[in-house]
């Protein structure tokens, strides 16, 4: 698997899959979008702004999902110096902060008319805005630190360290009383949501992830670039 | 028809908002992503066109540089 991404291979695969994952992107998206604002039903009690969720959730799930891999990457960054590990996580950041920031800004809006307010420090806003700040912390490390070694350990320590408000993010709607409900698509237990409302989720999670993908393949072959760029000078 | 589309019942405006922020948001960082690969990309075609020969033929024998010029238009190879 990690073959994949050895620089010659990824660099292949890039401009060989890069317009091929953004058609589908647009298709899956588009679809999505049919679902999502045509398709799909108004709630019984929150109406028409339910839809709102089909951003909402999937670029939370995909933000949190970007951290924690970035979490465990910086673990093997650490302990087997392995650099081409610090160069995915580098490349994953962007997207994963800005579907942070889309999950904010989206639940912002939705807390307007569900809760007749923009904000609240809630348990669940709160531990996001956190994520956001750990994800700024992260990419803010590339860009101060000079020397290339201490910005690969300072943010695989900040990206260690974020990785304990995930659960909290997770579970912080179980274990304290907020605004939040708590979450109606589980793995473990029953999935509450009807599957009128899952499948619209589903599209955008898929259009969401393509994407993500899509910047993350973009970003490392940036990288990689900037690698060879400094490598031609030194030839 | 269209109207009811847009209005909602009533939640239109916080609907259409969440969706537009986060296109609008894909299509900034996807802008912003590409710009920098091209930016890095022409530095690469104006460094190996700089290369002298024996240089450029130590470049395109190493497997990363080959895959680098298959995708630019840089002429030493």
């Amino acid at each position: 698997m990690l073959n994949y991404f050895n620089p010659g291979n990824t660099i292949k695969i890039i401009s060989k899959l890069q317009k091929f994952i953004f058609a589908l992107f647009i298709a899956v998206l588009i679809l999505g979008l049919a679902e999502a604002l045509v398709l799909s039903p108004e709630d019984y009690k929150q109406s028409d702004s339910v839809r709102i969720m089909y951003v909402h959730v999937p670029a939370a799930w995909i933000s949190l999902g970007i951290f924690t891999v970035i979490s465990i990457l910086s673990f093997g960054i650490l302990i087997f110096k392995n650099k081409n590990f610090s160069l995915i996580t580098k490349s994953l950041a962007p997207s994963g902060f800005v579907f942070n920031i889309i999950a904010l800004v989206t639940g912002s809006i939705w807390g307007k008319p569900t809760w007749g307010t923009w904000w609240a420090w809630d348990a669940r806003i709160t531990s996001m805005l956190l994520l956001a700040i750990f994800y700024l912390m992260f990419m803010m490390s590339w860009k101060i630190v000079d020397q290339e070694n201490k910005a690969i350990k300072l943010s695989s320590y900040i990206a260690i360290f974020g990785l304990i408000n995930v659960p909290i993010i997770k579970f912080s709607v179980d274990w304290w009383s907020t605004l939040h409900q708590p979450s109606s698509v589980n793995v473990l237990k029953e999935t509450t949501i009807h599957t009128s409302m899952l499948v619209p989720l589903g599209i955008m999670t898929a259009a969401f992830a393509l994407f993500s993908l899509l910047i993350f393949l973009m970003k490392y072959n940036t990288e990689l670039l900037k690698i060879k760029n400094k490598g031609l000078d030194r030839l | 028809m269209i109207s009811e589309v847009l209005n909602m019942n009533g939640y239109g405006v916080y609907v259409f908002s969440s969706f537009v922020f986060t296109l609008v948001s894909f299509g900034v960082l996807y802008s912003v992503i590409k710009i920098q690969l091209n930016k890095e990309l022409k530095v690469f075609e104006t460094k190996f066109n700089n290369l002298e020969i024996e240089k450029a033929e130590i470049a395109k024998k190493q497997k990363t540089y080959r895959e680098i010029l298959a995708i630019t238009s840089a002429s030493k190879i």
